[in-house]
């Protein structure tokens, strides 16, 4: 059994508003805040890194589980953006917590890579010990702030979540999950040398449907319906397509946490940043299921589900 | 009816305007479709001509003109 022990995250306090990002990309604040939900997005300063915001949100996360790095059975890091890939930033976060032989995963995975970790730390952490989940994005780094780049440099903003996962102790039970790939459409969704490319509408005529489905496939398996779970965590991708997903499964729209106007889409560190304010906005133990699911670049897309203790 | 007429009467459906674009015009260009209703367009289609449009085949260029659409809905009839 494994069970989600404590989130934390690290924002970076640069603060980019519309108005700000709107003269760059040549539109309005109105039209992206339309278009996208976002009010505003955090940017990296120039010598952050990826292994520095996943650190931060490591120590955070662990300092919220009154667990120490020493307890740690394994470090998994998601990231679609980070800027080295061999060695990835999982080893360098393991390096500056203090650990020398800890084992330390990369998943270069942007947007699902922090559920592909959850799921793989599901299952590892009755062997491995403790296993601490990081996504960690600089997606400013990835899109092109100019009138050309517009589709994209809306939508992105930087930052890091982390989760722990035991096995042994948390506040809810991670009870299933469902991850699916598919490379014959990774077309439409990729980061190729540093720069994200997204044919933004093939990618929400794919997510409509593939989240939707995974999220059912999950609840379906535990003899659960779509109105059961009290809590939606979504990667913070769209709030259009939050709603699209709500719609789909005929939940109310409340039920999905969403901070993306503040954020906007950081990427696989989305689900763990949402995660954790959900979890701190929360009085009391966990009363009803929970629900997690992304769908990102691969494609990859799954659901996880988590139930009270 | 005609594959034609029960395009656009899914499109004029999902847009909300009884506009009939040409044949090679772009749906997204033309302000009939954003990427939110080209997924109710899709779905339209689907309960129109009573078929199943798998995964695969869900790209947007696939469905941005009223001339695509009727090439692959005839292209499943098949």
């Amino acid at each position: 059994m494994a069970y989600l022990r404590a989130f934390g995250s690290y924002l970076p306090p640069r603060r980019v508003g519309n108005e700000e990002l709107a003269a760059l990309v040549d539109a309005t604040p109105e039209w992206i805040l339309t278009a996208t939900g976002i009010e505003e997005r955090r940017y990296a300063a120039a010598d952050d890194t990826i292994a520095g915001f996943g650190l931060l949100a490591a120590q955070d996360c662990l300092a919220n589980g009154g667990a120490s790095a020493e307890e740690l059975g394994m470090i998994l890091c998601a990231s679609g953006s980070s800027e080295r890939y061999c060695p990835g930033p999982a080893s360098q976060i393991a390096a500056r917590l203090g650990l020398t032989a800890t084992p330390a995963l990369d998943i270069p995975v942007a947007s699902c890579g922090s559920l592909i970790g959850l799921a793989l730390a599901a299952q590892l952490a009755p062997r491995a010990g403790p296993v601490l989940v990081v996504g960690a994005e600089i997606m400013s780094r990835c899109v092109e702030l100019s009138p050309q780049g517009k589709d994209t440099a809306i939508l992105f903003g930087d930052g890091a979540g982390a989760c722990l996962i035991d096995a042994n102790t948390g506040f809810a039970r991670i009870a299933d999950f469902q991850l699916h790939s598919d490379g014959a459409s990774a077309g439409i969704l990729k980061i190729e040398n540093g720069t994200i490319h997204m044919d933004g509408r093939s990618v929400i005529l794919q997510a409509c449907r593939k989240i939707p489905r995974a999220i059912s496939e999950v609840l379906e398996r535990n003899g659960l319906a779509p109105a059961d779970p009290g809590a939606y965590l979504l990667h913070q991708a769209n709030l259009n397509l939050i709603t699209r997903v709500a719609g789909a499964l005929k939940v109310p729209e409340e039920r999905f946490f969403t901070n993306l106007s503040r954020y906007g889409n950081t990427s696989s560190a989305s689900l763990l940043i949402a995660a954790g304010e959900w979890r701190c906005s929360q009085t009391g133990p966990l009363a009803a299921p929970l629900v997690f699911s992304a769908f990102g670049a691969g494609l990859n897309w799954g659901a996880l589900l988590a139930v009270p203790v | 009816m005609e594959q034609q007429t029960r395009i656009l009467k899914v499109l004029h459906r999902v847009s909300g305007k009884q506009i009939n674009p040409g044949q090679n015009e772009s749906l997204f260009a033309s302000g009939l479709l954003d990427s939110f209703a080209l997924t109710d367009f899709v779905t339209g289609l689907e309960e129109e001509f009573g078929v199943t449009i798998p995964d695969s085949d869900l790209s947007a260029r696939k469905f941005d003109t009223v001339g695509k659409v009727a090439l692959y809905l005839s292209a499943k009839a098949k």
